[in-house]
């Protein structure tokens, strides 16, 4: 096919995206009005019903937790994954030969940028747990705030090199917790059947809207994704520094 | 829709080109990492805050850390 009639078929179908999405907009509803149904069907019966007032986490881990369970195993089998394919056996006996080569970093952070640095992980830790235990009073949730309190370690090992970071994570306890996570909200769903209902059934007290420990199962299934999400990324970071450094050595 | 939509979506439209036009992988990290920062801001003047945060957290941070980390293990793959 020659330039110009692959440009033609390719403008051709973006004017009729573009005229599509644009009509599309048009008569889009508006995030206030009444026509919307998914909202008039979400935000009155999560705090009628659940006493959670963001009605986005009620959906997720109360409305249709069991979507939520097999996305949270999603991420579980992913991370799984990663580790299998970047696992550095020996890497753990290297160790010293890794923070060797941890020691000529190509960029060395200056005093100023490290403080700096450091100076934010306890803001970032503290945001990210109040994210994860404010799921049901505000926006956020577990995922969110998981990835929040993943950013922490991160943020050591740009500040500090890997050996700091190695420090501050267990891989063996972040692990156990990443399992912990995922375990404890298949736990919380089997609370349902316990109680003679539904697998995934909120049969914790409910508590009054607005207050901290509103919601019943929606906290307790965030903070269970918290950790697991959290959990999962640090241990994604952690394979990934090891094996890039690993390969380092190899290479020098 | 109010001015500050009509912005973001316009902001949204010309990051996303500017994305496009970006060849080198490590460019186009960083680069999806601004743009999934407009999103995020999109979304919220779409008084979306939850999804919001998801894009922040995933867009912004997740995504290009996953695609760094990769290009470095892939730079001393080469050598």
């Amino acid at each position: 096919m020659r330039r110009v009639s692959r440009l033609t078929v390719f403008f051709a179908g973006e004017l009729g995206l573009a005229a599509l999405l644009t009509a599309a907009a048009l008569h889009e509803p508006g995030p206030t009005s009444e026509r919307d149904r998914y909202r008039v069907a979400t935000t009155a019966p999560s705090v009628d019903l659940r006493q959670v007032t963001d009605a986005v986490s009620a959906v997720n881990f109360d409305f249709r937790g069991i979507d939520t369970l097999g996305e949270e195993f999603i991420l579980f089998v992913s991370v799984s994954g990663v580790l299998v394919l970047l696992r550095e056996p020996e890497a753990e006996e290297r160790g010293l030969i890794i923070d060797a080569a941890d020691a000529g970093r190509d960029m060395k952070p200056t005093s100023a940028m490290r403080g700096w640095m450091v100076g934010t992980v306890g803001p970032k830790v503290l945001f990210g747990l109040y994210i994860v235990g404010h799921g049901a009073l505000s926006p956020g949730g577990g995922f969110q705030g998981g990835v929040i309190l993943a950013t922490a370690p991160m943020i050591i090992y740009l500040a500090d090199g890997f050996k700091v970071f190695r420090r501050i994570v267990k891989f063996r306890m972040v692990e156990i917790a990443e399992a912990a996570g995922a375990t404890a909200f298949l736990v919380l769903g089997l609370l349902g059947i316990l109680a003679g209902r539904e697998y995934l059934t909120n049969v914790l007290p409910l508590g009054e809207a607005n207050t901290a420990s509103s919601g019943g199962t929606v906290v307790a299934i965030s903070w269970a994704t918290g950790i697991e999400v959290c959990a999962g990324f640090v241990l994604v970071m952690y394979a990934f520094l090891q094996h890039v450094l690993a390969k380092r050595e190899a290479a020098e | 829709m109010e001015l500050l939509q009509i912005t973001m979506l316009a902001m949204a439209a010309l990051f996303g080109t500017a994305l496009v036009f970006a060849r080198e992988p490590a460019s186009q990290a960083v680069g999806i990492s601004f743009y999934g920062l407009v999103l995020a801001l999109m979304f919220f003047v779409f008084q979306a805050p939850d999804v919001a945060l998801s894009q922040v957290v995933i867009g912004a941070v997740g995504l290009p850390l996953m695609v760094m980390l990769t290009l470095a293990g892939l730079k001393r793959r080469r050598e």
